[in-house]
Protein backbone atom coordinates (compact mmCIF):
# COMPACT_ATOMS: atom_id res chain seq x y z
CA UNK A 1 0.00 0.00 0.00
CA UNK A 2 2.83 2.36 0.87
CA UNK A 3 4.27 1.85 -2.60
CA UNK A 4 1.28 3.47 -4.31
CA UNK A 5 2.17 6.09 -6.88
CA UNK A 6 1.80 9.47 -5.20
CA UNK A 7 -1.21 11.69 -5.83
CA UNK A 8 -0.85 14.79 -8.04
CA UNK A 9 -3.26 17.68 -8.45
CA UNK A 10 -3.77 18.73 -12.06
CA UNK A 11 -4.25 22.30 -13.31
CA UNK A 12 -5.09 23.11 -16.93
CA UNK A 13 -4.93 26.37 -18.83
CA UNK A 14 -7.99 26.27 -21.05
CA UNK A 15 -6.90 28.87 -23.55
CA UNK A 16 -4.45 31.70 -24.00
CA UNK A 17 -4.94 34.44 -21.48
CA UNK A 18 -6.76 32.35 -18.87
CA UNK A 19 -5.39 31.09 -15.56
CA UNK A 20 -4.62 27.47 -14.95
CA UNK A 21 -7.58 25.90 -13.23
CA UNK A 22 -7.78 22.86 -10.98
CA UNK A 23 -9.46 19.99 -12.85
CA UNK A 24 -8.80 16.96 -10.68
CA UNK A 25 -6.08 14.61 -9.52
CA UNK A 26 -4.29 11.45 -10.55
CA UNK A 27 -1.56 9.04 -9.48
CA UNK A 28 1.88 9.00 -11.09
CA UNK A 29 5.41 8.02 -10.14
CA UNK A 30 7.01 11.39 -10.96
CA UNK A 31 6.21 14.79 -12.46
CA UNK A 32 6.89 13.81 -16.06
CA UNK A 33 4.66 10.75 -15.70
CA UNK A 34 1.97 12.90 -14.07
CA UNK A 35 1.94 15.29 -17.04
CA UNK A 36 1.63 12.40 -19.50
CA UNK A 37 -1.22 10.90 -17.51
CA UNK A 38 -2.90 14.28 -17.15
CA UNK A 39 -2.78 14.64 -20.91
CA UNK A 40 -4.64 11.33 -21.30
CA UNK A 41 -7.09 11.77 -18.44
CA UNK A 42 -7.96 15.47 -18.63
CA UNK A 43 -7.34 16.74 -22.18
CA UNK A 44 -8.86 14.17 -24.54
CA UNK A 45 -11.12 16.83 -26.05
CA UNK A 46 -8.78 19.79 -26.45
CA UNK A 47 -9.60 21.08 -22.97
CA UNK A 48 -6.27 22.81 -22.60
CA UNK A 49 -3.04 24.21 -23.93
CA UNK A 50 -0.90 23.89 -20.81
CA UNK A 51 -0.75 21.50 -17.86
CA UNK A 52 0.57 22.01 -14.33
CA UNK A 53 0.95 19.12 -11.93
CA UNK A 54 1.65 19.57 -8.22
CA UNK A 55 2.23 16.82 -5.62
CA UNK A 56 -0.97 16.80 -3.57
CA UNK A 57 1.16 16.59 -0.43
CA UNK A 58 2.71 19.98 -1.28
CA UNK A 59 -0.56 21.86 -1.15
CA UNK A 60 -1.36 23.75 2.02
CA UNK A 61 -5.04 24.56 2.47
CA UNK A 62 -7.06 26.75 4.80
CA UNK A 63 -9.23 24.87 7.24
CA UNK A 64 -13.03 24.97 6.96
CA UNK A 65 -13.10 25.91 10.68
CA UNK A 66 -11.34 29.18 9.90
CA UNK A 67 -14.04 30.26 7.50
CA UNK A 68 -15.49 32.87 9.84
CA UNK A 69 -12.17 34.36 10.89
CA UNK A 70 -10.93 34.57 7.32
CA UNK A 71 -13.93 35.77 5.37
CA UNK A 72 -16.37 37.46 7.73
CA UNK A 73 -14.31 40.68 8.04
CA UNK A 74 -15.17 41.42 4.40
CA UNK A 75 -18.91 41.37 5.16
CA UNK A 76 -19.12 44.99 6.39
CA UNK A 77 -16.82 46.49 3.79
CA UNK A 78 -19.22 46.78 0.89
CA UNK A 79 -17.57 50.11 0.00
CA UNK A 80 -14.82 48.04 -1.62
CA UNK A 81 -17.23 47.52 -4.51
CA UNK A 82 -17.69 50.34 -7.03
CA UNK A 83 -21.49 49.98 -6.93
CA UNK A 84 -21.44 51.31 -3.31
CA UNK A 85 -21.03 54.84 -4.65
CA UNK A 86 -23.88 56.65 -6.36
CA UNK A 87 -22.54 58.81 -9.17
CA UNK A 88 -25.16 61.14 -10.73
CA UNK A 89 -26.08 60.35 -14.33
CA UNK A 90 -25.02 63.89 -15.30
CA UNK A 91 -21.40 62.99 -14.57
CA UNK A 92 -21.42 60.40 -17.36
CA UNK A 93 -19.60 57.07 -17.47
CA UNK A 94 -17.15 56.46 -14.65
CA UNK B 1 -27.52 1.92 -11.78
CA UNK B 2 -23.73 1.91 -11.87
CA UNK B 3 -24.05 1.88 -8.09
CA UNK B 4 -26.79 -0.56 -7.13
CA UNK B 5 -28.21 -1.54 -3.76
CA UNK B 6 -25.96 0.78 -1.80
CA UNK B 7 -26.86 0.41 1.85
CA UNK B 8 -26.64 3.64 3.77
CA UNK B 9 -24.40 3.13 6.76
CA UNK B 10 -25.61 3.88 10.25
CA UNK B 11 -24.24 6.99 11.86
CA UNK B 12 -23.24 7.19 15.53
CA UNK B 13 -22.03 10.74 15.62
CA UNK B 14 -22.89 13.65 17.86
CA UNK B 15 -26.59 14.34 17.06
CA UNK B 16 -26.02 18.10 17.19
CA UNK B 17 -23.27 17.93 14.58
CA UNK B 18 -25.37 15.60 12.46
CA UNK B 19 -28.28 18.06 12.57
CA UNK B 20 -26.00 20.94 11.57
CA UNK B 21 -24.63 18.83 8.73
CA UNK B 22 -28.12 17.98 7.51
CA UNK B 23 -29.04 21.67 7.65
CA UNK B 24 -26.09 22.46 5.37
CA UNK B 25 -27.25 19.85 2.88
CA UNK B 26 -30.85 21.06 3.04
CA UNK B 27 -29.59 24.58 2.32
CA UNK B 28 -27.90 23.29 -0.83
CA UNK B 29 -24.31 23.57 0.48
CA UNK B 30 -21.67 21.33 -1.07
CA UNK B 31 -19.70 19.17 1.33
CA UNK B 32 -15.95 19.25 0.67
CA UNK B 33 -13.30 16.69 1.70
CA UNK B 34 -12.02 18.60 4.75
CA UNK B 35 -15.49 19.44 6.10
CA UNK B 36 -16.89 17.52 9.03
CA UNK B 37 -19.25 14.73 7.89
CA UNK B 38 -21.02 11.86 9.66
CA UNK B 39 -19.17 8.54 9.45
CA UNK B 40 -22.21 7.01 7.75
CA UNK B 41 -22.16 9.62 5.00
CA UNK B 42 -18.46 9.01 4.41
CA UNK B 43 -18.73 5.22 4.34
CA UNK B 44 -21.84 5.17 2.16
CA UNK B 45 -20.18 7.48 -0.33
CA UNK B 46 -16.99 5.43 -0.46
CA UNK B 47 -19.10 2.39 -1.30
CA UNK B 48 -21.26 4.23 -3.82
CA UNK B 49 -18.48 6.12 -5.64
CA UNK B 50 -16.22 3.06 -5.48
CA UNK B 51 -18.88 0.86 -7.07
CA UNK B 52 -19.52 3.51 -9.68
CA UNK B 53 -15.77 3.66 -10.48
CA UNK B 54 -15.48 -0.14 -10.64
CA UNK B 55 -18.44 -0.21 -13.05
CA UNK B 56 -16.68 2.20 -15.41
CA UNK B 57 -13.52 0.09 -15.35
CA UNK B 58 -15.19 -3.32 -15.64
CA UNK B 59 -17.52 -1.77 -18.22
CA UNK B 60 -14.56 -1.46 -20.56
CA UNK B 61 -14.37 -5.23 -20.89
CA UNK B 62 -17.59 -6.05 -22.79
CA UNK B 63 -16.81 -3.31 -25.31
CA UNK B 64 -13.08 -3.92 -25.45
CA UNK B 65 -14.16 -7.35 -26.66
CA UNK B 66 -15.11 -5.83 -30.04
CA UNK B 67 -12.34 -3.29 -30.66
CA UNK B 68 -10.28 -5.66 -32.80
CA UNK B 69 -13.36 -6.80 -34.72
CA UNK B 70 -15.07 -3.48 -35.42
CA UNK B 71 -16.48 -3.50 -38.97
CA UNK B 72 -14.61 -0.41 -40.21
CA UNK B 73 -11.53 1.55 -39.21
CA UNK B 74 -13.72 4.52 -38.27
CA UNK B 75 -15.95 2.41 -36.01
CA UNK B 76 -12.83 0.97 -34.44
CA UNK B 77 -11.36 4.41 -33.70
CA UNK B 78 -14.70 5.57 -32.23
CA UNK B 79 -15.06 2.49 -30.04
CA UNK B 80 -11.48 2.86 -28.86
CA UNK B 81 -12.17 6.49 -27.90
CA UNK B 82 -15.31 5.47 -26.05
CA UNK B 83 -13.56 2.72 -24.09
CA UNK B 84 -10.77 5.17 -23.26
CA UNK B 85 -13.43 7.57 -21.94
CA UNK B 86 -14.73 4.82 -19.63
CA UNK B 87 -11.21 4.44 -18.22
CA UNK B 88 -11.16 8.20 -17.68
CA UNK B 89 -14.54 8.10 -15.91
CA UNK B 90 -13.23 5.38 -13.62
CA UNK B 91 -10.21 7.53 -12.78
CA UNK B 92 -12.26 10.67 -12.03
CA UNK B 93 -14.42 8.62 -9.69
CA UNK B 94 -11.57 6.78 -7.95
CA UNK B 95 -10.01 10.18 -7.17
CA UNK B 96 -13.33 11.43 -5.79
CA UNK B 97 -13.56 8.34 -3.55
CA UNK B 98 -9.98 8.80 -2.40
CA UNK B 99 -10.79 12.25 -1.01
CA UNK B 100 -12.91 10.37 1.57
CA UNK B 101 -9.89 8.58 2.99
CA UNK B 102 -9.67 5.30 1.10
CA UNK B 103 -6.64 4.46 -1.06
CA UNK B 104 -6.71 3.45 -4.72
CA UNK B 105 -5.09 0.11 -3.91
CA UNK B 106 -7.68 -0.62 -1.23
CA UNK B 107 -10.49 0.11 -3.67
CA UNK B 108 -8.97 -2.23 -6.26
CA UNK B 109 -8.45 -4.96 -3.69
CA UNK B 110 -12.05 -4.66 -2.51
CA UNK B 111 -13.28 -5.15 -6.08
CA UNK B 112 -11.02 -8.16 -6.61
CA UNK B 113 -11.94 -9.94 -3.37
CA UNK B 114 -15.66 -9.25 -3.81
CA UNK B 115 -16.18 -6.80 -0.95
CA UNK B 116 -17.18 -4.18 -3.50
CA UNK B 117 -19.44 -4.74 -6.50
CA UNK B 118 -19.77 -3.38 -9.99
CA UNK B 119 -22.97 -2.87 -11.96
CA UNK B 120 -24.92 -6.02 -12.82
CA UNK B 121 -25.12 -5.02 -16.49
CA UNK B 122 -21.45 -5.74 -17.13
CA UNK B 123 -21.80 -9.34 -16.09
CA UNK B 124 -23.58 -9.95 -19.41
CA UNK B 125 -21.74 -10.91 -22.61
CA UNK B 126 -21.50 -8.88 -25.83
CA UNK B 127 -22.09 -11.52 -28.47
CA UNK B 128 -22.32 -9.57 -31.73
CA UNK B 129 -21.35 -6.18 -33.16
CA UNK B 130 -24.96 -5.06 -32.69
CA UNK B 131 -24.36 -5.32 -28.94
CA UNK B 132 -21.97 -2.36 -29.27
CA UNK B 133 -24.92 -0.38 -30.55
CA UNK B 134 -27.31 -1.64 -27.89
CA UNK B 135 -24.83 -1.06 -25.05
CA UNK B 136 -24.25 2.55 -26.08
CA UNK B 137 -27.91 3.21 -26.72
CA UNK B 138 -29.45 1.40 -23.74
CA UNK B 139 -26.75 1.03 -21.09
CA UNK B 140 -25.22 4.47 -21.51
CA UNK B 141 -28.72 5.87 -21.95
CA UNK B 142 -29.77 4.36 -18.62
CA UNK B 143 -26.58 5.59 -16.96
CA UNK B 144 -27.21 9.15 -18.16
CA UNK B 145 -30.67 9.09 -16.50
CA UNK B 146 -28.96 8.64 -13.17
CA UNK B 147 -25.81 10.64 -13.73
CA UNK B 148 -27.40 13.89 -14.85
CA UNK B 149 -29.15 14.48 -11.49
CA UNK B 150 -26.02 13.33 -9.64
CA UNK B 151 -24.26 16.44 -10.93
CA UNK B 152 -26.19 18.16 -8.11
CA UNK B 153 -25.20 15.66 -5.43
CA UNK B 154 -24.11 17.08 -2.07
CA UNK B 155 -20.51 15.84 -2.13
CA UNK B 156 -18.40 18.34 -4.10
CA UNK B 157 -15.75 16.04 -5.62
CA UNK B 158 -18.43 13.53 -6.69
CA UNK B 159 -20.60 16.25 -8.24
CA UNK B 160 -17.63 17.65 -10.17
CA UNK B 161 -16.66 14.20 -11.45
CA UNK B 162 -20.25 13.73 -12.64
CA UNK B 163 -20.17 17.02 -14.54
CA UNK B 164 -17.14 15.85 -16.52
CA UNK B 165 -18.65 12.42 -17.07
CA UNK B 166 -22.01 13.71 -18.29
CA UNK B 167 -20.31 15.90 -20.88
CA UNK B 168 -18.67 12.83 -22.38
CA UNK B 169 -21.48 10.32 -21.88
CA UNK B 170 -23.75 11.86 -24.45
CA UNK B 171 -21.27 10.97 -27.19
CA UNK B 172 -21.42 7.37 -25.99
CA UNK B 173 -25.17 7.10 -26.26
CA UNK B 174 -25.35 8.77 -29.64
CA UNK B 175 -22.61 6.59 -31.13
CA UNK B 176 -24.54 3.55 -29.87
CA UNK B 177 -27.74 4.73 -31.49
CA UNK B 178 -25.80 5.44 -34.68
CA UNK B 179 -24.61 1.82 -34.76
CA UNK B 180 -28.20 0.66 -34.16
CA UNK B 181 -29.54 2.83 -37.01
CA UNK B 182 -26.98 1.37 -39.38
CA UNK B 183 -27.82 -2.18 -38.37
CA UNK B 184 -31.59 -1.65 -38.30
CA UNK B 185 -31.52 -0.17 -41.80
CA UNK B 186 -29.10 -2.77 -43.15
CA UNK B 187 -29.69 -6.24 -44.55
CA UNK B 188 -32.32 -8.56 -43.05
CA UNK B 189 -29.56 -10.40 -41.21
CA UNK B 190 -28.19 -7.15 -39.75
CA UNK B 191 -31.66 -6.09 -38.62
CA UNK B 192 -32.10 -9.49 -36.95
CA UNK B 193 -28.83 -8.94 -35.09
CA UNK B 194 -30.02 -5.53 -33.91
CA UNK B 195 -33.31 -7.01 -32.69
CA UNK B 196 -31.48 -9.86 -30.98
CA UNK B 197 -29.21 -7.40 -29.16
CA UNK B 198 -32.25 -5.44 -27.96
CA UNK B 199 -33.94 -8.67 -26.86
CA UNK B 200 -30.98 -9.73 -24.75
CA UNK B 201 -30.06 -6.34 -23.26
CA UNK B 202 -33.50 -4.84 -22.57
CA UNK B 203 -34.21 -6.45 -19.20
CA UNK B 204 -30.61 -6.25 -17.93
CA UNK B 205 -30.81 -2.52 -18.77
CA UNK B 206 -34.01 -2.15 -16.72
CA UNK B 207 -32.24 -3.91 -13.84
CA UNK B 208 -29.58 -1.22 -13.80
CA UNK B 209 -31.92 1.07 -11.88
CA UNK B 210 -32.12 -1.42 -9.01
CA UNK B 211 -35.18 -3.02 -7.39
CA UNK B 212 -38.38 -1.15 -6.73
CA UNK B 213 -38.15 1.61 -4.14
CA UNK B 214 -40.82 -0.11 -2.08
CA UNK B 215 -38.27 -2.91 -1.50
CA UNK B 216 -35.42 -0.59 -0.68
CA UNK B 217 -34.99 0.44 2.94
CA UNK B 218 -31.86 2.49 2.28
CA UNK B 219 -33.14 5.03 -0.19
CA UNK B 220 -34.52 7.41 2.39
CA UNK B 221 -31.27 8.22 4.18
CA UNK B 222 -29.32 8.52 0.92
CA UNK B 223 -31.98 10.83 -0.47
CA UNK B 224 -31.82 13.02 2.65
CA UNK B 225 -28.05 13.21 2.21
CA UNK B 226 -28.56 14.05 -1.48
CA UNK B 227 -26.30 11.27 -2.65
CA UNK B 228 -29.29 9.57 -4.28
CA UNK B 229 -31.36 12.07 -6.19
CA UNK B 230 -34.27 10.05 -7.61
CA UNK B 231 -36.18 6.89 -6.86
CA UNK B 232 -35.34 3.72 -8.81
CA UNK B 233 -38.87 3.31 -10.19
CA UNK B 234 -39.05 6.94 -11.23
CA UNK B 235 -35.84 6.73 -13.27
CA UNK B 236 -36.79 3.36 -14.78
CA UNK B 237 -40.11 4.80 -15.94
CA UNK B 238 -38.34 7.79 -17.43
CA UNK B 239 -35.93 5.49 -19.26
CA UNK B 240 -38.72 3.37 -20.72
CA UNK B 241 -40.72 6.41 -21.81
CA UNK B 242 -37.67 7.82 -23.54
CA UNK B 243 -36.50 4.59 -25.15
CA UNK B 244 -39.73 3.15 -26.58
CA UNK B 245 -40.15 5.85 -29.26
CA UNK B 246 -36.47 5.44 -30.18
CA UNK B 247 -36.99 1.71 -30.69
CA UNK B 248 -40.01 2.51 -32.85
CA UNK B 249 -37.88 4.85 -34.91
CA UNK B 250 -35.41 2.01 -35.44
CA UNK B 251 -38.24 -0.33 -36.41
CA UNK B 252 -37.32 -2.68 -33.57
CA UNK B 253 -39.66 -4.29 -31.06
CA UNK B 254 -39.19 -4.00 -27.29
CA UNK B 255 -39.36 -7.60 -26.03
CA UNK B 256 -42.31 -7.02 -23.73
CA UNK B 257 -45.87 -8.13 -24.52
CA UNK B 258 -47.22 -5.98 -21.70
CA UNK B 259 -45.70 -2.78 -22.99
CA UNK B 260 -48.55 -0.35 -23.46
CA UNK B 261 -49.07 3.40 -23.33
CA UNK B 262 -51.03 4.40 -20.24
CA UNK B 263 -52.80 7.68 -20.85
CA UNK B 264 -53.78 8.13 -17.22
CA UNK B 265 -50.22 8.11 -15.91
CA UNK B 266 -48.74 9.65 -19.04
CA UNK B 267 -46.19 6.87 -19.41
CA UNK B 268 -45.81 3.27 -20.53
CA UNK B 269 -46.85 0.23 -18.54
CA UNK B 270 -44.14 -2.40 -18.82
CA UNK B 271 -42.99 -5.72 -17.37
CA UNK B 272 -40.46 -5.83 -14.55
CA UNK B 273 -37.24 -7.74 -15.13
CA UNK B 274 -36.68 -11.02 -13.32
CA UNK B 275 -35.43 -9.73 -9.96
CA UNK B 276 -34.20 -13.12 -8.82
CA UNK B 277 -31.81 -13.05 -11.78
CA UNK B 278 -30.64 -9.60 -10.69
CA UNK B 279 -29.86 -10.71 -7.15
CA UNK B 280 -28.10 -13.76 -8.50
CA UNK B 281 -25.91 -11.62 -10.78
CA UNK B 282 -25.06 -9.28 -7.87
CA UNK B 283 -23.91 -12.33 -5.90
CA UNK B 284 -21.39 -12.98 -8.66
CA UNK B 285 -23.35 -15.56 -10.66
CA UNK B 286 -23.83 -13.57 -13.86
CA UNK B 287 -22.90 -15.18 -17.20
CA UNK B 288 -19.55 -13.33 -17.28
CA UNK B 289 -19.00 -12.56 -13.57
CA UNK B 290 -16.04 -14.89 -13.16
CA UNK B 291 -14.45 -13.83 -16.44
CA UNK B 292 -14.72 -10.12 -15.55
CA UNK B 293 -12.99 -10.41 -12.19
CA UNK B 294 -10.39 -12.75 -13.67
CA UNK B 295 -9.59 -10.10 -16.28
CA UNK B 296 -9.25 -7.41 -13.60
CA UNK B 297 -7.13 -9.70 -11.42
CA UNK B 298 -4.84 -10.47 -14.37
CA UNK B 299 -4.43 -6.78 -15.17
CA UNK B 300 -3.63 -6.09 -11.51
CA UNK B 301 -1.07 -8.92 -11.30
CA UNK B 302 0.52 -8.31 -14.69
CA UNK B 303 0.81 -4.60 -13.94
CA UNK B 304 2.54 -5.10 -10.57
CA UNK B 305 6.06 -4.94 -12.03
CA UNK B 306 5.21 -1.76 -13.93
CA UNK B 307 3.95 -0.07 -10.77
CA UNK B 308 7.09 -1.11 -8.90
CA UNK B 309 9.51 -0.26 -11.71
CA UNK B 310 8.01 3.21 -12.07
CA UNK B 311 8.57 3.94 -8.39
CA UNK B 312 12.11 2.52 -8.50
CA UNK B 313 12.91 4.65 -11.55
CA UNK B 314 11.53 7.79 -9.88
CA UNK B 315 13.61 7.09 -6.75
CA UNK B 316 16.75 6.57 -8.86
CA UNK B 317 16.21 9.81 -10.74
CA UNK B 318 15.69 11.70 -7.48
CA UNK B 319 18.95 10.28 -6.11
CA UNK B 320 20.83 11.21 -9.30
CA UNK B 321 19.51 14.74 -9.14
CA UNK B 322 20.60 15.14 -5.53
CA UNK B 323 24.05 13.72 -6.36
CA UNK B 324 24.44 16.18 -9.24
CA UNK B 325 23.60 19.21 -7.11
Amino acid sequence: MSNEWPLWEVFIRGQHGLSHRHVGSLHASDAEHAIRNARDVYTRRKEGISIWVVPASSIAASSPDEKGALYDPADDKVYRHPTFFDIPDDVGAM
Amino acid sequence: MYAQMIKSEATQDDPEKVAAFQARIDAGDKIEPKDWMPEGYRKTLIRQIGQHAHSEIVGQLPEGNWITRAPTLERKAILLAKVQDEAGHGLYLYCAAETLGVSRDELTEMLLDGRMKYSSIFAYPTLTWADMGAVGWLVDGAAIMNQVPLQRTSYGPYARAMVRICKEESFHQRQGFDVMMKMANGTAAQKRMAQDALNRLWYPSLMMFGPSDSDSVHSEQSMAWKIKMNGNDELRQKFVDQTVPQAEYLGLTIPDENLKWNDAKGGYDFSQPDWSEFFDVLKGNGPCSVERIEARQKAWDDGAWVREARMAHAAKKRAQKIAAE
